[in-house]
């Protein structure tokens, strides 16, 4: 019985043995033939940036434009809200950050996470909604006006809202309206009418579509997402919805010289071009308007 | 590492002064799969018994689509009920996204193969002499039901543990169809992602350490209910 039992274990571990020996030999083969077949030294440089300009799909032409002009770079863009995108500058998990929180950013420069911080881009905010208008914000004043109108339609059970809850770049664009209106901060808790998805633009997009209600967006996410929602733009225009996009170098960062070329590359005549032609093949607009000093 | 150890200590700080809407948000996460749990149980049960102990060609498909279902990525079971129940979708007019009646019913699907198969394992080890004996004694077929699944408490008990694991810690479904939306569909694992995503990672950690405790105790309590039907058995 020992005998029998010994055996099978000494089996068990020449087969465990062997495996492992089939897993690195593949492993060494893969890395092998790689770097046989790449002439020059890539760096890898960590872009940070946020949901909504993922969603806009701006990365997909950027990134390759970059790796073109620079193909000693290769650039991972992580996409999240703003809040974790400046955390990642601050812990110099990112290189170089592009989000559009101008307040935040000049915050995180002067902190000391940033070596500075550059007007890149702009597109602006709208104000999408069901087509009927339920809280008529087509016809305000003026923005105080429409969020106003948004309340009381709410509090009147006619018209929600569906916010980001993330303090994402866009979520304060929101939190900055309410207070522009004089208008306490509406909470799930307090505001039946009043929901937080705590997610990125895409997915309050939907959210806001299903429940037909009103929420902020930026103008590209929703031109892009808007074939598969049920919403309108239903106020757009207004100087307050100006949405500004900054790009920060990250201070001591660990592709420092890789950070720097992008941003001097996004801030480049090439670069400019490259965004303000993004959207107009698809839209018969461009989604962003270069604004770079 | 700094920052993650001050991450740590802002999470201890957040559970022990309340400022972060934990019970909410827990109430939620049981509210709704200890529902999924037991509706999935009221079909798995049955289901895994018929499987276990019938024999017939239909039984062995039954068992392939059941260890199959196992399987299933949970993220494409929520897909599959978002695009059901959107207002563009067939059960749209039900107006059922984004409410915990849709995590609830995909949760369920994400748990019935899981209890159905290892239900089935349990009951198929019950010995059918024993089940012939009881038949030939005169016991009416739910009689002799009711006596097999007795017999295989124990793999039971692993049934209602799989079901609940599988779900608790499931995140992809969950957001798809609940929406994470604050007070109403935000669950332990949805909130997870939300505050990591916000940056905040001490406020992730303290509901992750919730989430695991969580797990712990009831795994305890089931494993506890395990080994007193064991030795129930062996007495």
């Amino acid at each position: 019985m020992d005998g029998g039992t010994g055996t099978s274990t000494l089996r068990r571990l020449v087969v465990l043995v062997l495996a492992m020996l089939v897993a690195l030999t593949l492993v060494a083969c893969v890395t092998g033939t790689s770097s046989e077949e790449e002439p020059i030294e890539v760096t890898e440089v960590i872009l940070a940036s946020t949901t909504s300009t993922q969603d806009s799909g701006l990365f997909d032409v950027l990134e390759p434009a970059f790796e073109e002009a620079y193909p000693q770079y290769d650039i991972k863009i992580v996409a999240v809200g703003t809040g974790e995108a400046l955390a990642l500058g601050e812990n110099k998990d990112a290189d170089v950050l592009l989000v559009h929180a101008k307040a935040s950013e000049e915050e995180f420069v002067a902190g000391g996470f940033g070596i500075e911080r550059l007007d890149v881009m702009y597109n602006d905010f709208v104000i999408v909604g069901p087509a009927d208008d339920p809280a008529e914000i087509g016809d305000a004043a003026d923005l105080p006006a429409t969020m106003q109108a948004i309340a009381d339609a709410g509090a009147a059970g006619t018209a929600g809202w569906v916010s980001r809850g993330d303090d994402s770049g866009t979520h304060k664009k929101e939190l900055q309206l309410w207070e522009a209106a004089q208008i306490a901060e509406p909470t799930p808790a307090a505001n039946d009418w009043y929901e937080s998805s705590g997610q990125g633009m895409g997915e309050t997009l939907r959210i806001a579509s299903e429940q037909q209600a009103y929420t902020l967006s930026d103008r590209a996410t929703y031109l892009t997402q808007q074939d598969t929602l049920d919403l309108v733009i239903s106020r757009e225009g207004d100087v307050e919805l100006l949405n500004e996009y900054g790009v920060i170098v990250v201070t001591d960062a660990k592709s420092q010289e890789g950070g720097q070329a992008f941003a001097d590359w996004l801030l480049s005549e090439e670069g400019q071009q490259v965004v303000g032609e993004y959207g107009v093949d698809t839209f018969g607009e461009p989604l962003f308007t270069p604004n770079a000093k | 590492m700094e920052i993650y150890v001050n991450a740590f200590r802002e999470g201890v700080e957040l559970l022990r002064s309340g400022g972060l809407d934990v019970w909410t948000i827990v109430f939620t996460s049981l509210r709704v799969s200890i529902t999924a749990v037991v509706l999935s149980l009221g079909i798995g049960i049955p289901g895994g018994y018929l499987l276990g102990t019938r024999r017939s060609f239909g039984r062995h498909a039954g068992l392939v689509l059941a260890n199959a279902g196992m399987g299933l990525p949970p993220v494409v079971v929520g897909l599959a009920v978002a695009m059901t129940l959107s207002r563009r979708g067939p059960l749209g007019d039900l107006s059922l996204l984004y409410s915990q009646p849709a995590m609830i019913i995909a949760q369920v699907i994400i748990a019935i193969p899981v209890v159905a198969a290892v239900t089935a394992a349990a009951v198929s080890s019950v010995p059918r002499e024993l089940r012939l004996q009881a038949r030939s004694l005169g016991a009416s077929p739910m009689q002799e039901a009711w006596l097999t699944v007795r017999e295989s408490r124990m793999g039971l008990v692993a049934a209602v543990a799989g079901g609940f694991g599988a779900i608790i810690s499931e995140v992809g479904a969950v957001m798809m169809v609940g929406g994470n939306l604050a007070g109403e569909t935000r669950v332990m694992t949805t909130a997870i992602v939300q505050y990591t995503r916000m940056g905040r990672f001490g406020a992730a950690l303290a509901l992750g350490s919730v989430l695991l405790l969580l797990i712990i105790l009831v795994n305890v309590a089931l494993t506890g209910m395990q080994t007193s039907a064991e030795r129930w058995e062996r007495s």
